[in-house]
């Protein structure tokens, strides 16, 4: 079976999951149930794009396997810009109450975090894997004991809104802020565009691509404000997801076995939306909501990551 | 022509190459030779701005290669590097069509994929074209590298050590390709070598190398020359006259 056909493959049976979730069991009071349960998929399918995108691109600048955004610490600084603006400005005032401001200055404060990454990371000479590993440890850990510092310090009526922003879950869905990543997904989309036919040579790696004319700093410049942008959609909606984008890209690239970034794309997202609707699924139903689906996932996927330290570790 | 005007490079304070000054004419090959660290590799790295010279001027027919678009410098020239690892899923066929990105941008047309069965053909990869690169040995793999070299088509191509890995036919058969290009097809080629028979009977010229300065640049049988090597080297090369090629004795 070619890459194509796995991709369609993929593509049935996420639309089958979709409508197994949404229209399963489907009683009582439709005209409630029915749009929550759809703003909810939306959701889900945003996330799931979101980060199987970020990942990728994410770990095709910096040509390895192991390192994503989230690893990085991108999602945690996320949680930090939150909380920061609670700490400074008080949730009380305009910025916390209206979450689509709230998101969009997120957004922002990820994209200049990520500018300075670049300058750090890819501007130098040596594009040092472990470095960025070493980096990306450091900031991580920072970002989130900064988190807990603030919100200690935090009254605890305004930390009660700031952990509800952080613990965002797919059982708790920022619905609010479905339209506006709908629109964003849309916007990103089509900025990448523009940088799309870059990628399969970017795979190549740094000296590969200038010797084939790509604009080396600007175009990774540009991808990584699209990761960011990503990221700070996904962690909005659902909260951090540490290894699902690592699992998902793995196994797109394991699956349909191409290098082709329009396959391993979607492929990715596909499975991304497999996993968590699939994963939601059985949480709701089997779990009857013990547990979240970020525990599995996060349990499956570190186990994964294990597992591919030890195998690349021969390749090194 | 590729002019390189007073070129600095330092790494950590280390001076790499220091105030290297050459000319090389259109339609030659041109190798470069010596010891390791010599500072070989960065000098054709900044030629094919892949690293950033910390000071001087080099052009390319004229034009400042800082100056020159991206893509447009991708069409003049390409660069092979010492070593080259590619982590994908990629068939040899596939690799070589990377080849032509800057004509293309992804979406080869028949007159792309007819250089690329050309490259193929030329570096002898036929039968292997639809082999994934991880199943190759070394040297198969660094033909299918140079045949995506040939495949970008361009005026001036810079090849670093391209003979590691392979056996003696192959040696013998990209050197005889790369004389082919220069002869027929008018190309510009610099290489990195380190076998100095291999420069001494299929180069123009040769420029010697040793702590990142310039000590001797040439025709190749004027580089060739007992003093000369021993400067570069270290050691006493004895050179014989073989049917006309100047052939060193080194063991
Ligand atoms: N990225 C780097 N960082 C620090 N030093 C380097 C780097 N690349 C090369 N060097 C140093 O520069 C010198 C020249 O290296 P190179 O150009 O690779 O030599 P050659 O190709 O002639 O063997 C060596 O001493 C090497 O240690
Ligand atoms: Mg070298």
């Amino acid at each position: 079976m070619g890459y194509k056909k796995k991709t369609l493959v993929l593509a049935i049976i996420a639309v089958l999951l979709t409508m197994l979730y949404i229209f399963y069991d489907l009683s009582g009071n439709i005209g409630y149930i029915l749009p929550r349960r759809i703003m909810k998929v939306v959701a889900i399918l945003l996330t799931g794009g979101a980060i199987a995108f970020a990942t990728t691109i994410f770990m095709t600048i910096t040509n390895n396997r192991i390192l994503t955004p989230s690893v990085l610490g991108l999602d945690s600084l996320y949680l930090l810009i939150q909380t920061l603006i609670i700490f400074t400005i008080g949730s009380n005032s305009l910025i916390m109450m209206n979450s689509n401001v709230n998101y969009l200055v997120s957004i922002g404060g990820m994209v200049v975090f990520s500018l300075l990454l670049y300058q750090v990371l890819f501007k130098g000479e040596s594009n040092n894997i472990y470095f960025l590993l070493l980096v990306g440890m450091i900031l991580g850990t920072f970002f989130s004991s900064i988190t807990s510092f603030m919100q200690v310090l935090i009254d605890p009526n305004e930390f009660m809104v700031a952990q509800d922003r952080m613990f965002a879950s797919i059982n708790n869905v920022n619905t609010n802020l479905v339209y506006i990543s709908i629109v964003i997904f849309v916007l990103l989309i089509i900025y990448l565009m523009r940088y799309y036919k870059y990628l399969d040579v970017l795979g190549l790696g740094k000296d590969n691509a200038i010797n084939l004319g790509v604009p080396y700093n600007r175009v990774v410049k540009h991808l990584l404000i699209i990761v960011a942008i990503f990221i700070s959609m996904a962690t909005a909606l659902v909260g951090p997801m540490t290894f699902l984008g690592l699992l998902v890209v793995n196994l797109a690239y394991e699956f349909l076995k191409t290098f082709r970034h329009f396959y391993i794309l979607i492929g990715s997202m596909l499975i991304s939306i497999i996993a968590l609707l699939g994963g939601q699924f059985i949480v709701e139903k089997v779990f009857t909501f013990q547990t979240t689906i970020s525990v599995i996932i996060n349990f499956i996927g570190g186990i994964y990551f294990i597992y591919l330290l030890l195998k690349e570790n021969k390749s090194w | 022509m590729v002019d390189i005007k007073n070129v600095f490079k330092s790494y950590n304070q280390k001076k790499v190459i220091e105030d290297v000054s050459l000319n090389i004419e259109k339609g030659t090959i041109t190798s470069f030779i010596g010891p390791n660290g010599a500072g070989k590799s960065t000098l054709i790295s900044m030629v094919s701005r892949l690293i950033a010279k910390d000071n001087g001027n080099i052009s390319i027919d004229g034009k400042d290669i800082m100056e020159t678009k991206n893509n447009e410098l991708a069409k003049k020239i390409s660069i092979l590097k010492q070593s080259n690892s590619i982590n994908l899923k990629l068939t040899v066929r596939e690799l070589v069509s990377f080849g032509r990105f800057p004509y293309s941008q992804g979406k080869l047309n028949s007159y792309d994929w007819e250089k690329v069965d050309e490259a193929i053909d030329y570096m002898e990869l036929r039968e292997m074209q639809d082999k994934f690169l991880d199943e190759l040995s070394g040297g198969q793999r660094q033909r299918a590298h140079i045949a995506m070299v040939i495949a970008q088509d361009t005026e001036y191509i810079l090849l670093d050590e391209p003979l590691n890995n392979l056996d003696m036919r192959h040696s013998v058969q990209i050197m005889k390709t790369l004389r082919n290009l220069v002869d027929e097809l008018g190309k510009t080629i610099l290489i990195v070598i380190h076998d100095i028979n291999f420069a001494s009977c299929y180069s123009d010229n040769i420029v010697a190398l040793k702590d990142g300065k310039v000590v001797k640049q040439g025709k190749a049988c004027d580089v060739i020359d007992k003093c000369v090597l021993k400067d570069i080297y270290d050691m006493d090369i004895d050179i014989q006259d073989i049917d006309d090629k100047r052939i060193c004795v080194y063991f």
